[in-house]
């Protein structure tokens, strides 16, 4: 074991494993936190506690990472490369370890231009590849980045994101096994709507045999409105949304959309366990946490494993 | 080169409010052929000004004057220019920031009798290429590492949003940056251009940590070349 946590034992196992994503309050409310986690607990595996994310300020992710296993949730641990240098980044590393926290994900960033500080200075000291690496330097040679012994046990799952329907298409692969090359445990794609893109993607993963190198988590987020399928496909970059998924989502009828929402992300679940190299599902129900538990249980994914 | 933009009037006009002589001074190089701070921009500027004074029943005095280089002594050396800026007030001058603080560093070593006040009219905002008539984008940031001879020829430090040393975001859509649609994905761009050129292997080795000790962040640089000094 690299990191001792749940997630990785569970799919060191071979267990079909599925994380949920809490997004930390706006402010100090501990309580915003535990009523979430309590929403997810017992129907995901481990939960990843974003970081500042849409770059809007939020409660760190190391400290509601704490409040979760305070909880009795297993968190993984957001980081992102756009507001900390290496060395804030390796210092909270360490308090994150010493907090208990095992699992981290390692990412780039939203630009603060989409969040509500767009005046401030970003750092992107380091990458989210240089970041994967920096935190396999810290585990496997129990060193940081200038060689420097760390004092203590450090253990960390280190996992990363992937976006299969961002541009160049073709290149996505690649850049994954780079991921890969730097050491990444686990992957967490981007939201799934398009299977059928999803699907050639994952065929040239295992083609490159890069599913036998890291597991891969496929990101699935329920369409809870018309209003927001149509907006996710027209503003997010690298959310594909098909056609005949919105116009299902339209065609349900009033005050149905939501369930249609639930039903199709189900589907997709199920979907998703069957496609080669698929090793879990990343469900991010984004303020929609309390409705995890149904979806889990819909979806055929409950109870979930035990250690 | 050089990238600059005026300053708006009113920020210009109240930098200069007060004071009866005022010079104003171009800068013959990069700031011209990106016209913000040229022998014409330094025209209108004075006539702006003076149309402002009058309307406001204000006197003072502008005069106009453009150095080809504010960033260099030799092309400051210049009695009738130094006889100009002793009699002003104020000089505003056109150049970049480095025109504006060299001026402001020189005239106050050569000039003894006064101290000489020196005021941006421009903001100077990057190194540049001129992309088209009117239209000039971000090229290099100076970071002092250059790595274009891995990525064809296109910076990534400069020209992604986030700096990115080992290939594109997850915002990288239709070959345009998710921070702005106008922007070209850098690393779109580099994968297209070594892909054409045969070199797309180069992106399989991990790019490791940047030291960016030779950039802005390991202090301001400075360049001594004891070869050439005399």
């Amino acid at each position: 074991m690299k990191s001792g946590s749940n997630l990785e034992r569970f799919l060191e196992r071979g267990e079909f494993v599925v994380t949920g994503e809490l997004g930390p309050p706006k402010g100090t409310d501990v309580d915003v936190v535990k009523e979430k986690a309590a929403m997810l607990k017992d129907s995901v595996d481990a939960v990843n506690i974003t970081d500042n994310q849409s770059a809007t300020v939020r409660m760190s992710s190391i400290a509601a990472s704490k409040i979760l296993i305070d909880e009795g949730l297993e968190p993984t641990m957001q980081m992102v490369a756009r507001d900390r240098n290496r060395i804030a980044m390796m210092a909270d590393l360490f308090g994150a370890a010493a907090f208990g926290i095992r699992n981290m994900l390692c990412l780039s960033g939203d630009h603060q231009v989409f969040g509500n500080h767009p005046e401030a200075k970003n750092v992107f000291d380091i990458d989210s590849i240089q970041m994967i690496h920096m935190v396999k330097t810290m585990r496997d040679e129990h060193k940081v980045i200038c060689e420097d012994e760390i004092e203590g046990e450090f253990t960390m799952f280190i996992g990363a994101a992937c976006n299969p329907f961002a541009d160049p298409a073709w290149y996505r692969p690649h850049r994954l096994a780079k991921k890969v090359e730097a050491g990444v445990d686990f992957i967490q794609t981007q939201c799934i709507y398009d299977m059928n893109r999803f699907r050639a993607f994952m065929k040239h993963v295992v083609d490159m045999g890069l599913h036998e190198k890291c597991k891969i988590l496929a990101g699935v987020t329920p369409l809870k409105s018309v209003g927001m399928a149509r907006y996710m496909a027209a503003n997010v970059s690298g959310i594909i949304i098909p056609d005949d998924m919105i116009n299902r989502l339209r065609d349900a009828g009033k005050g149905k959309v939501a369930a249609e929402g639930i039903k199709i992300l189900c589907e997709q679940m199920q979907e998703l366990r069957d496609i080669e190299g698929v090793a879990g599902i990343h469900l991010m129900a984004i303020e929609w946490e309390h409705r995890v538990p149904e979806i889990m249980k819909m979806a055929g994914f409950l109870p979930r494993p035990t250690v | 080169m050089i990238v600059g933009e005026r300053k708006p009037f009113s920020e210009i006009l109240s930098m200069v409010e007060g004071y009866s002589k005022i010079l104003i001074l171009g800068c013959g190089s990069c700031v011209t052929v990106c016209m913000a701070g040229g022998e014409e921009e330094v025209r209108i500027l004075g006539s702006q000004l003076r149309m402002a004074f009058r309307r406001n029943g204000n006197n003072a005095e502008v005069t106009e004057l453009v150095a080809l280089r504010q960033c260099d002594d030799e092309y400051m050396e210049d009695a009738p220019l130094l006889e100009k800026v002793k009699e002003a007030d104020i000089v505003v001058s056109m150049a970049c920031g480095v025109g504006v603080q060299h001026a402001s560093t020189f005239f106050n070593r050569v000039i003894d009798d006064k101290t000489i006040r020196v005021v941006p009219a421009l903001n100077t905002t990057f190194m540049g290429a001129n992309i088209d008539v009117g239209e000039w984008h971000e090229r290099c940031l100076g970071c002092g590492d250059c790595v274009l001879e891995k990525t064809g020829g296109i910076c990534p430090i400069t020209r992604c949003a986030k700096s990115l040393l080992n290939g594109p975001c997850g915002g990288s859509f239709n070959g345009k940056c998710e921070v702005n649609k106008d922007t070209d994905c850098a690393w779109h761009l580099i994968i297209e251009r070594l892909d054409a050129l045969g070199e797309l292997d180069n992106l399989k080795a991990l790019e490791m940590y940047k030291d960016w000790r030779p950039s802005h962040s390991g202090g301001p640089r400075k360049t001594v070349r004891e070869d050439i000094r005399i």
